[in-house]
């Protein structure tokens, strides 16, 4: 019980901050101050309490958009198993229930995007739809070839599975896995090098150019929900990466957090240390992941 | 040390993908260079040491890793070519290409009748990916380069499967081989440096036009 | 019992009153009287044939009939069983729906053609009642062509358009070069047996001399017509070209009876070689894969949906060849879950693919056009149809909380399970396989939807789009409806496969209950009922704070562009681009860039864009065209002197007499 308590809390409330630790990161290597760990909450606050403003465009669909990503992505949160703790909802098979509610999500944030009529925001859309469609057979790749190592089908037992002898034993393939982890991480939360969330220019961005036209509590909705996705694969990538376990429950979560907050570092250095893809590369590198991941399967399947 | 051994030809075999994925010269004679420093470190994990493996491991790093990439490298800055301009094949095609012959590669070295001790390692397929890598390459890239790069892949594959053999080979074979190599890189530059004074091109492709009619 | 009949007899009589529905059309006086009574006679046969479903799921056993008729094939056999139930229930279902919608969308008082489209409506599904029943060869094939020629007929509906002969020609070629391998089928099972009557189930030995030509035979000829690739050429273009409830008809039913077909045939073997279910199995994964990447790239409606339907048939076969391949294997949870995610998918696919084709009928009533990108902004103006559109999207593209889902997840966990314990380590690849059909179907899917419903009008006819009536919104929502309640309670559907998985693929009951019950049921109920609910909990808050705020209305906002026009927003073929590109050796888009002529004002310049058929326009066009040549030379012996004629018919006559001695 209290693990679920925790589990409900780690994953409502911890979330945003990852977001302020990548940005202090990358403040840090600019040489800025950079804004305080918690400014993602502040701007959730604040973007809660403003109007919105509508386009004459749009319809239910655009309001309905966040509402069934962020619905979709919430239920995603309770199937994955946090700090070496089965998930609060785990059963077998949830593995594809799981990706398959990215897909819902990603449905109604790409309509709602098209309902606006903007060219740029279908822009965003096509790019989205596209390069998660490249990404969705990596997932699936990376899922059996834990599945296989583990032979379940449950999320919590698959990714709990990892362990340091694990890493030992089959390290190459553990190697590749969390090579194509990171770039999933990566291209799915639109970081850099796939997507630069800070770029001024909409013709270069995927996600942020999506939902430009999305403003106050709507807009609210979007970051939270797009703070928990980062999350979620961040905690898939946790999971497989650094099976760290002591036995002691309570000592579990505090490496899982700490771990997170690492991630959030790499990600923050990542985003530093790179430059944005050109547009056209960014498939191959996609396709490359799936190599990497099917390359695993292959390792663990002989 | 078998099992380090393994994760070294799974980088081999990454390697082989990086190269078919790219399309700047440098960078794939640089990752040419990397899988030939691997490849040099692999016989001191299999066997134990003596003299006779510090030579060999000391020659196969200093021409596989350094001479060749370097003469390569300066054959590539003297004709001025930075990439693969428009291979046969495209990019992710290839990449995708290799990936199913590694795939085969595997299946097939279920299939070969080889001795129990070396039938849990990687060596077999990882030298038969490495060899049709190399054969990919030569038969998708337009650039003469890019041609030698394919050559050297498909050496570095021999000689993976030589390293099972590591006992039965004498210096001697391995150093011919290497010679060889050497030689014909040596011809290839001077060919490619004459071929590029003259026509200010060295488009394989365009070879034909040599042809007498 | 309180059904007075047994359930044949009620199939039969179904099928009797289907045939005869449209004959008073064409007697009657008044056309739109008689549309009506096939209407209402159609819904009753429905009626009837459901309730003939509902014993036979029930397990009350089906009469074998047997009449002898004047032939000499042996008597015409009528039955049914289990694998005949589950074509059944989608069959009767849209067939009932459709009727009712072509009241309102083909009036009989406004189109002259509504006569003859009823009558051939009505054979039509009386005949797929009877490919379904049939247990002779001959019988069978009667209903195959009386099946395959009222489709031609009603693809033919608006025959006076070029490209509608076009492709009613195409069609009728493919469908006949099918009948025809049927027709060596049918022999060489006769000549295996010594009777066109079927054999029983798991009679014939797979070391029959015949058996692997019967196999091949069955394959070309049901495979195409279920659409499989590469035999898929006919299908894009006569489905897009019939009028849209037929096109319901074809894809979300006809493409079943080759599916039947096939399984029927193989059903007779007590044991398959190998490479049946790995040529099944492979042919599935194609035909998907390649199935969407064409739907991505088309720019007409109803072709889009067209070639979704190949990549639906794809995921049919591939859990059919997952069953095939487990049988072989001995690994019983790819058999169960293989079979039912089969099934579930056609009766899935025959729901959802019948929707969004009367969607379709809706649109092009409604907006007067095919062409994606000549729609848009419709959602405002058609708000029912726009609603059950998305239903059939997100139905199709297979996400949680709709009815597509649940086939493919039967397929995952059955592929999955039996990957990653010992057996079949391979049969994890489709997994995969699967996973990319489903991200090429979103992308397919959203362009489709958020092209057509969402943004501004792109043009004058889309602007003054109008709602569909009652008769058409009515079978629509009962269609939606039986998507959303197969969605969020799966056990309806398994329960509906159940004996048909049994009965196939002699599953005993324990082994299915416990292969499926590696399928998450319910928790799957659960964590729809949870979305639902955690959907609209949020959407009250968040429409609770809109209250309370100030909601301004403006333009979209155009990245300081002041003046945005319809003209401006992203097509559907510039949404498609990015993915067409990377799929260019599957799709080989063909663009014909503008030449610019004109010194200072540039003339008028044509951008074309199409996407390749490839089968079409690379194989069988060209091959026929240098048929067409060769022939060309044998037209010279036709010159139209008799007496020549006659000297041809005595040199044939003399040539088989010297052959005979």
């Amino acid at each position: 019980m209290t693990d679920i308590i925790i589990h409900c809390a780690v994953a409502l409330l911890f979330p945003p901050l990852l977001l302020g630790i990548i940005g202090k990161t990358k403040a840090a290597f600019a040489g800025r101050v950079g804004a305080p760990y918690l400014q993602p909450y502040y701007d959730l606050i604040k973007l809660f309490r403003k109007g919105s403003v509508f386009s004459e465009t749009t319809t239910w669909v655009f309001r309905a958009g966040p509402v069934v990503t962020l619905s979709a992505t919430l239920i995603a949160v309770l199937l994955i198993p946090l700090g070496r703790h089965a998930a609060p909802l785990s059963f077998s098979g949830d593995m594809i229930l799981f990706a398959y509610l990215f897909g819902l999500s990603r449905f109604f944030t790409t309509i709602a995007a098209l309902d606006t009529g903007s060219s740029f925001e279908g822009m965003g859309a096509a790019r989205e739809v596209t390069f998660s469609c490249l990404v969705e057979p990596t997932l699936f790749f990376t899922l059996i070839t834990l599945a296989r190592m583990s032979k379940s089908l449950t999320l919590s037992t698959i990714l709990i599975y990892p362990t340091p002898a694990i890493w030992l034993a089959a390290g190459a393939s553990m190697l590749l896995l969390v090579g194509a982890l990171f770039i999933t991480l990566l291209a799915e939360n639109c970081r850099i090098p796939f997507d630069d969330p800070n770029t001024h220019l909409e013709l270069t961005m995927i996600h942020e150019v999506m939902v430009l036209d999305h403003s106050g509590p709507a807009f609210g909705i979007i970051l939270y929900g797009a703070a928990l996705k980062l999350f979620i694969l961040g905690a898939v990538f946790v999971n497989v990466a650094l099976p760290l376990a002591t036995g002691n429950p309570l000592v579990d979560w505090a490496i899982f957090v700490v771990a997170m907050m690492a991630l959030a570092v790499a990600i923050g250095v990542v985003e530093s240390v790179m430059a944005r893809l050109r547009l056209v590369r960014i498939p191959q590198l996609l396709v490359g992941a799936t190599i990497l991941s099917a390359f695993a399967l292959l390792l663990v399947l002989r | 040390m078998s099992a380090f051994a393994d994760q070294l030809l799974v980088l081999v075999m990454l390697i082989n993908l990086v190269m078919l994925g790219t399309s700047r010269l440098v960078f794939s004679i640089r990752a040419v260079a990397v899988q030939g420093v691997i490849l040099g470190i692999l016989p001191g994990l299999i066997n134990p040491f003596s003299g006779h493996l510090a030579g060999i491991t000391a020659g196969i790093i200093l021409a596989k890793g350094i001479v060749i990439p370097y003469l390569i490298g300066n054959a590539v800055h003297k004709a001025q070519i930075r990439r693969e301009v428009e291979p046969f094949i495209g990019y992710v095609s290839t990449l995708l290409l290799g990936a199913v012959f590694t795939a085969l590669s595997f299946a097939f070295a279920e299939k070969l009748p080889l001795a129990p001790e070396h039938k849990d390692l990687l060596f077999v397929p990882a030298s038969i990916a490495t060899l049709l890598t190399g054969f990919l390459i030569l038969t998708t890239r337009r650039k003469a380069i890019s041609q030698v790069i394919g050559y050297l892949v498909m050496e570095n594959g021999i000689f993976v499967f030589g390293l099972l053999l590591t006992e039965a080979m004498p210096v001697m074979v391995e150093a011919g081989a290497l010679l060889d190599l050497l030689v014909g890189i040596f011809v290839m530059g001077i060919v490619i440096n004459h071929i590029s004074r003259e026509f200010s091109s060295i488009d394989t492709s365009r070879l034909r036009a040599l042809k007498e009619e | 019992m309180f059904f007075f009949l047994e359930p044949t007899a009620y199939l039969l009589t179904a099928a009797t009153i289907l045939a005869a529905s449209g004959v008073p059309g064409l007697l009657l006086r008044a056309p739109l009287f008689g549309q009506r009574i096939a209407a209402f006679a159609v819904v009753i046969a429905s009626l009837l044939g459901e309730i003939a479903v509902i014993q036979l799921l029930g397990g009350s056993p089906a009469a074998f009939y047997q009449v002898d008729w004047p032939l000499p094939f042996g008597p015409a056999l009528f039955s049914t069983d289990h694998l005949s139930t589950i074509f059944l229930f989608p069959l009767f279902l849209v067939t009932g729906c459709v009727s009712v919608y072509s009241l309102a969308y083909w009036p009989a008082s406004e189109q002259s053609s509504a006569g003859k489209l009823t009558f051939f409506l009505g054979l039509f599904a009386a005949a797929m009642v009877l490919v379904v029943v049939a247990r002779n060869g001959v019988l069978f094939l009667m209903a195959w062509e009386v099946m395959a020629l009222s489709a031609y007929f009603l693809l033919t509906t608006e025959q006076q358009s070029s490209a509608v002969q076009r492709v009613g020609t195409v069609y009728l070629l493919a469908t006949h070069t099918g009948t025809m391998a049927l027709f060596v089928m049918f022999s060489l099972l006769r000549s295996t047996t010594g009777t066109f009557a079927f054999p029983a189930s798991h009679a014939l030995a797979q070391t029959l001399p015949y058996a692997t030509l019967i196999i091949v035979t069955a394959l070309v000829g049901f495979g195409g017509k279920a659409g499989l690739m590469p035999l898929h050429f006919w299908l894009p273009g006569a489905h897009a070209n019939a009028p849209s409830h037929v096109s319901a008809m074809m894809s979300g039913l006809m493409l079943k009876m080759g599916v039947y077909g096939i399984l029927r045939t193989l059903s007779f073997f007590v044991a398959l070689p190998v490479w049946v279910g790995w040529v099944i199995l492979l042919l599935g994964a194609w035909s998907a894969v390649n199935g969407i990447a064409l739907a991505t790239g088309q720019r007409d409606l109803k072709r889009l949906l067209a070639c979704s339907s190949i990549e639906n048939i794809g995921i049919i076969f591939i859990g059919i060849g997952l069953a095939l391949v487990g049988i072989q294997a001995h690994a019983p949870y790819l058999v169960v879950c293989g079979l039912s995610g089969a099934f579930i998918h056609i009766v899935n696919h025959g729901l959802f693919k019948s929707l969004l084709f009367l969607g379709s009928g809706a649109l092009i009533h409604g907006a007067g056009t095919r062409e994606i990108d000549r729609m848009g902004g419709l959602a405002r103006r058609m708000p029912i149809t726009s609603t059950l559109f998305l239903v059939g999207s997100l139905a199709i593209c297979g996400l949680p909380p709709l009815n597509g889902f649940v086939g493919e997840l039967f397929l995952y966990v059955g592929s999955i399970t039996d990957g990653i314990t010992a057996p079949l380590p391979l049969a994890a690849l489709v997994a995969p396989v699967l996973a990319l059909v489903g991200g090429l179907a979103v992308i397919t899917f959203v362009k489709l939807y958020g092209i057509i419903f969402l943004g501004t009008p792109r043009s004058a006819a889309a602007a003054h789009s109008h709602e569909a009536s009652g008769f058409m919104n009515g079978p629509m929502i009962l269609l939606a409806i039986c998507c959303l309640a197969a969605g969020m309670s799966p056990q309806l559907l398994v329960r509906l496969v159940t004996p048909v998985v049994g009965f196939y693929g002699d599953v005993a009951g324990d082994l299915f209950t416990q292969a499926s019950s590696q399928v998450p049921l319910l928790p799957l109920t659960f964590v729809n009922i949870l979305l639902v609910i955690l959907t609209l909990i949020i959407g009250a808050v968040y429409l609770v704070r809109l209250r309370g705020s100030s909601q301004p209305r403006s333009t979209t906002w155009g990245c300081g562009y002041l003046e945005p026009t319809p003209r401006m927003q992203y097509t559907g073929t510039s949404f498609s681009e990015l993915v067409v590109n990377l799929l260019g050796t599957i799709v080989a888009p063909r663009r014909e860039r503008p030449v610019m002529t004109g010194v200072i004002l540039p003339r008028k310049a044509a951008f074309h864009y199409a996407v390749t058929e490839t089968v079409l326009d690379r194989v069988l066009s060209p091959i026929f065209h240098w048929i067409g040549l060769g022939f060309s030379y044998l037209r010279k012996l036709q010159h139209g002197q008799l007496h020549i004629y006659m000297l041809y018919i005595f040199a044939t006559l003399f040539v088989l007499m010297i052959w005979t001695h």
